[in-house]
């Protein structure tokens, strides 16, 4: 079955080649492409043009939620459902409440900040045409890719891959979908 | 010649003067190693033979964690009254070795949340495993608050421990330091485990795909579930480095709140000796300290075992030398404050306890801490000291000792002269006691070993960070 190739594949063999190529490649104005790198290359965020992450935003969602039900819980057993009249104490009073509101809202923003990561990420995401390539394992070790998806507008399979042979890339192969 | 390197007559006139002594970045990952090198080095100890050390070992561990098994079956089977509390010392090893456990759990964090705000790149090589020491140390604390209600099925429902109501409705106290304990140290474990695992994803992809090359479906599955489809994409890197960052500004508020709430199970009562606001910070940097020794008690073996000279250098262990000095120093401080406090106070039963406490009738646990703990790492002032590695080791298993018996004093010390004469008494532990603690240490070693053998203990990634090659501007960062 002669399907449409995910992409175009691309090897870099250093941090720097991939780092330059990307700036490139984010220049010429496309937007459906990836680098594939075994660590987070120091500033290729930028040079890739990718915003900051919204991992925060989930975090801190977390973080409020774990408050609110540190306080929940606490109010509901102590002043709801079961009054126990302790030496007159108010049967709610937030300084004894302090430490487990404050770890219920660690434990919820940190498990949020994960979460975040996961659904951002799209993870699981068990099959992938780049994970099918037989590049992934050197790109997990020591090379570097870049990946230009075909279903990008700016996409052309002669044009696209004269551009990232002349900013270096190896061996630019069609990528199987 | 570019401009901001050209040095003016003048100011090469004053720099031939003061002749500034040179302080390049220390190297973090020796030899100019490369990075096939390094994930060839971490995963060829998942991939090769079994050695037989490792099975030696692990039968050794397992044999020693059966203590624990049998110490906790006959508690659990029989009742508490097996252990040796009576009154009025009606808490001793079970919430020493608790707190020991859990102090030792804060080197991990530390090193892998704080000194990662701070960036420290030298933490990348050790993070892992000291992470695994905290998840691993917090298992073995946890063991200790889980049995010592005795009926153990009952900690869950009907709320002995967690909050679920009782047969009467009646729910937890939650004015109780106990019942703030289960949150602190639950939240703990699983916000550790988690924190290792997301920073250990990448890595596990990189295991998923060598055993597929190698036709290994089996193992190849496992990782790659764990790795959750991992391809190492910019744009997933970008937000996997915002969690970690997150969860290490999270641990660090995590790091200092747990140890707090641990104290408080003491400061909020009123023993003398034990009602002082000193305890939070007291415990945290004693945490920390003891936490230090034990990493280096894990790493120097497992550095001259598996030879990752190349990664853990004489600059990382002359680092967390300094670490566990600083810390040992504060606890030092900390112990004569005590003392300082319980004077200026006035309070004659507050000044009987540490009068008791050094001669008394458990001056000897007294001075085992003292010494332990104060004089072992002034030794860490010493440059010669700090690169013999042998000796580190030896000083460090001291302080794992003094650490134990510091919460040994704390809690027996108070407990068994506290303020009426009448009921004072003299605690010594069962030999099921005994065995549990001395169990504890198989199965934390148990856990090492495995970890040891199945997961990528240096963390590939990370240290291909700190390399040379890394270095988009080939050093010229501006």
């Amino acid at each position: 079955m002669a399907e449409q190739p995910y992409g175009l594949i691309a090897t870099f063999d250093t941090a720097s080649g991939v780092y330059h190529a990307a700036e490139t490649v984010r220049d010429a104005g496309y937007k459906n492409w990836d680098c594939i790198t075994p660590y987070p290359v120091h500033g290729l965020d930028k040079a890739m043009g990718l915003k900051r992450s919204l991992v925060p935003v989930f975090s801190l969602a977390g973080g409020i939620g774990g408050v609110i039900a540190g306080v929940g819980l606490i109010y509901f057993t102590a002043a709801i459902d079961y009054k126990l009249i302790l030496a007159g104490r108010p049967f709610f009073s937030p300084i004894p409440a302090i430490p487990v509101i404050v770890e219920l809202g660690i434990a919820l923003s940190a498990f949020s900040a994960v979460a975040g990561m996961i659904v951002l990420c799209r993870f699981p995401m068990l099959y992938h045409p780049v994970l099918k390539s037989d590049r992934i394992i050197s790109a997990l070790d020591d090379k570097y890719l870049i990946v230009i998806e075909a279903c990008d507008p700016m996409f052309s399979p002669t044009r696209t891959k004269d551009l990232l042979e002349k900013l270096g890339g190896l061996d630019v192969k069609e990528l199987e979908a | 010649m570019s401009s901001n390197v050209e040095i003016s007559a003048s100011t090469q006139a004053i720099l031939a003067e003061v002749n500034p002594a040179s302080n390049p970045r220390p190297v973090l990952v020796l030899n100019d190693r490369s990075h096939a090198w390094i994930t060839e080095k971490v995963c060829g100890i998942i991939e090769g033979k079994t050695p037989l050390w490792w099975w030696v070992c692990f039968a050794v561990s397992c044999s020693i964690a059966g203590c624990s098994v049998i110490g906790f079956t006959y508690l659990v089977s029989t009742g508490v009254g097996v252990w040796g509390h009576a009154s009025p010392a009606n808490w001793a090893w079970d919430i020493i070795n608790f707190v020991f456990w859990v102090g030792i759990a804060h080197a991990g964090t530390l090193i892998s949340a704080i000194l990662c705000l701070t960036r420290q790149n030298w933490r990348t090589s050790i993070n892992r495993t000291a992470e695994a020491m905290t998840i691993f140390s917090i298992a073995c604390a946890g063991l200790f608050p889980a049995l010592h209600v005795g009926r153990v099925w009952l900690a869950v429902l009907p709320g002995y421990l967690f909050p679920a109501p009782n047969a009467n409705g009646i729910w937890p106290n939650f004015r109780s330091a106990l019942e703030w304990d289960v949150f602190a140290v639950n939240t703990y474990g699983s916000v550790s485990l988690v924190f290792w695992y997301v920073g250990m994803i990448p890595d596990l992809g990189v295991l998923r795909d060598r055993f597929f090359k190698r036709g290994d479906k089996l193992r190849s599955g496992i990782y790659g579930f764990f790795a959750m489809g991992w391809r190492g994409s910019a744009r997933h890197w970008v937000h996997h480095e915002m969690a970690y960052l997150l969860l290490a500004g999270i641990g660090t508020l995590m790091v200092v709140s747990v140890c707090s709430i641990v104290s408080f199970d003491f400061a909020t009562s009123l023993i003398p000796g034990w009602h002082t606001t000193i305890f939070p910070p007291y415990f945290v940097s004693g945490a920390i300290f003891s936490g230090f020794a034990m990493v280096l008690t894990i790493l120097l073996p497992m550095r001259a075992i598996f030879k990752f000279e190349d990664f853990i250098t004489a600059y990382h262990i002359d680092c967390l030398c300094k670490i566990t000095l600083v810390m040992g120093t504060l606890v030092g401080y900390a112990y004569l404050m005590e003392f300082i406090i319980a004077w200026y106070g006035a309070n004659p039963n507050e000044g009987f306890t540490f009068v008791n406490r050094t001669f008394g009738l458990y001056d000897w646990a007294y001075w085992i801490m003292f010494s332990c703990n104060v004089i072992t790492p002034q030794f860490f002032w010493f440059k010669k000291v700090r690169s013999n590695f042998a000796f580190i080791f030896v000083l460090t298993i001291f302080i794992n000792i003094g650490m134990w018996f510091e919460r040994f004093v704390i809690i027996v010390t108070s407990l068994a002269r506290d303020y009426l004469p009448s009921s004072w008494g003299y605690y010594s532990p069962s030999i099921v006691e005994i065995l549990t603690y001395f169990g504890t240490f198989g199965v934390f070693s148990m856990l090492f070993l495995l970890f040891f053998r199945f997961l990528p203990i240096i963390p590939m990634s990370e240290v291909k960070t700190v390399t040379l090659q890394a270095d988009v501007h080939g050093g010229k960062h501006s």
